[in-house]
């Protein structure tokens, strides 16, 4: 029982105050993914915190991934829990290439680690961010490592030997 | 503070602390900005062990992912096994055997156990009881013999598979559990007496490296580190995976957000997941340990050598392995660090299209500058500690 009033207060409450930001729901396996629209990720973001009833007030994660040959190629993955309602949902967004993302690190100070691992693996741009760098890789690496046109190997150089030959464009 | 004490303030100097230094828990390194030894900014800057985990696993089939899982958290590797496992099941939408549920509660706890021990060791150590490090060790040592017992292996266990676990609980298993169970409360006492009867323990903890639950949560902190600041906030509990649900237990919380307080909710945790591990072996139901789902699942393997469908059973599960339908999923666990997640996008084949860890050790280093500022030098130690961070899963 209490997962159909979850449920209807995951997606009706939300749906209801973005009629027209919210591109696409989905339910699957019990969890509530909201597909929104980029220009308004900010002000669904802070709907989300504040709302007396839905109150997400943790940011368990923030990831990309890299659907290579759909346009726009990337989605941005934020994945929100409440400690006091006890229930999670998720929120993506769609990006193309060179597109910045707004950062929420405003609303929650602990997406600045994982919106720097997005733009280390992706090399998607977070708007707003304090602090926009590499978080695992050095300063001067060359790619974006989790891009699907990344090799498995990497790029051969005199450290890498085994790598696969860089692209002209790189 | 004094006017005087202000005017001796001096030039401020920037200090690498790590990553080859000996309480840096593995390849931290933290860039201190310091004034005099005052602390004012913490910059840590991890990615020393990177191995490219996620990319790995986009190129690997599911179950072959799997040991990969052990690599992460290395001190409790059972956890890792356990959250990886069940987002694949999740997915799967395959519900696993009443025994395998229950080993793999014993089997969750007893690497919390193992990691608590460690981590309370390489703390105290940090701190110059060298002691308690060689006591935890000497106790980390019986449950990683334990494991051993279990499955053959000490560290990187890949113990739980995709379906159920690898090999079944035994009797003298379940009599070396219970050996444990005996022996860790006199232990447990002893660590007690030798810690909260120390008075530099106490002072060196107390008030340190304080942090508000609102500011915790916001920061992303999780897992014992949270609870000791107060969040009563255990997956375990609020969201109960496997048949936790079952069992009694308690979540223990601390008042302050410092320090002692982290030290105590993770001693409190150690007698806790010995309390699960009781009322599962008592409630252990007997039963296969596996799904009957040859494609998910490997036959024996003295039944490989001596019928011609498990051979070719085996020899798909190896070479092929299993699809996962089209989907995403996000599973969380409650692991010793904090909540440890696994997000699965599929695409229909045998590999997935995308596997993020969301993990704990990661989030929590976060904190670290907030806690550590208007400190000294000395305290960030402590503090360092109290997170318990673990590179092979922080760096992924």
């Amino acid at each position: 029982m209490k997962h159909a009033i979850t449920e209807d207060l995951l997606i009706k409450k939300v749906k209801d105050n973005f009629r027209h930001d919210i591109i696409e729901t989905t339910v699957y396996k019990g969890e509530v993914t909201h597909l929104v629209d980029i220009k308004s990720l900010r002000a669904v973001c802070n709907f989300l915190k504040t709302d007396p009833d839905l109150r997400m007030n943790f940011l368990c994660d923030v990831l990309g991934v890299d659907y290579f040959r759909e346009t726009p190629r990337f989605e941005v993955v934020y994945h929100f829990y409440s400690i006091q309602r006890k229930h999670r949902i998720r929120v993506k967004v769609r990006v193309a290439e060179n597109e910045a993302v707004p950062s929420v690190t405003h609303l929650w100070p602990g997406a600045d680690w994982p919106e720097r691992e997005v733009y280390d693996m992706f090399g998607i741009v977070f708007e707003g961010h304090p602090n926009m760098k590499r978080i695992y890789l050095a300063h001067d690496w060359v790619g974006h490592p989790l891009r699907k046109d990344y090799p498995l190997r990497g790029y051969k150089d005199r450290y890498n030997p085994y790598g696969e030959e860089k692209p002209e464009e790189i | 503070m004094t006017e005087r004490e202000e005017i001796i303030a001096t030039r401020e100097v920037t200090l690498h602390m790590g990553p080859q230094h000996p309480s840096t828990h593995g390849v931290l390194h933290l860039i201190l900005d310091l004034q005099g030894e005052k602390i004012l900014n913490v910059e840590p800057d991890i990615g020393y062990l990177h191995r490219g985990t996620e990319k790995i696993a986009e190129n690997l089939l599911y179950h072959q992912f799997v040991p990969y899982t052990d690599r992460l958290d290395y001190m409790c590797a059972m956890s890792n096994n356990l959250a990886y496992v069940m987002a694949v099941e999740k997915l799967l939408g395959i519900e696993i055997t009443e025994r395998a549920k229950y080993i793999r509660v014993i089997s969750a706890e007893l690497s919390r156990i193992a990691g608590h021990l460690l981590a309370l060791g390489a703390w105290a150590l940090d701190l110059g009881a060298m002691t308690i490090l060689l006591y935890a060790m000497r106790e980390r040592e019986i449950v990683l013999d334990i494991f051993e017992e279990i499955c053959g292996a000490r560290m990187t266990l890949s113990y739980l598979r995709v379906g159920g676990v690898r090999y079944d609980f035994t009797d003298s298993i379940k009599e070396s559990i219970k050996r444990l169970l005996e022996l860790l409360p006199k232990r447990m006492d002893e660590y007690e007496k030798i810690l909260l009867g120390n008075r530099i323990w106490i002072q060196r903890n107390r008030g340190v490296g304080v942090i508000t639950g609102e500011d915790a949560i916001a920061l992303g902190l999780s897992g014992p580190a949270l609870r000791a600041s107060g969040v009563k906030w255990d997956i375990r509990k609020d969201e109960p995976y496997l048949v936790y649900d079952r069992f009694d237990f308690d979540t223990p919380l601390g008042e302050n957000g410092d320090c002692l307080d982290r030290y105590n909710v993770r001693f409190e945790e150690i007698k806790q997941s010995m309390r699960i591990i009781k009322q599962a072996l008592r409630d252990l139901p007997e039963g296969p340990f596996n799904v009957d789902m040859p494609g998910l699942v490997p036959p024996p393997k003295p039944d490989v050598y001596k019928n011609m469908e498990n051979l070719i059973h085996h020899f798909k599960y190896v070479s092929q392995g299993f699809k996962a339908p089209k989907g995403e999923v996000y599973s969380a666990i409650e692991a010793p660090k904090g909540e440890l997640g696994v997000y699965i996008v599929s695409d229909g084949s045998e590999k997935p299209y995308r596997l993020k860890l969301r993990v704990p050790s990661f989030h929590n280093l976060q904190t670290i500058n907030h806690m550590s500022k208007g400190r000294y030098l000395a305290d960030v130690v402590a503090i360092v500690s109290s997170l318990d961070p673990v590179f092979g899963e922080c760096d992924k």
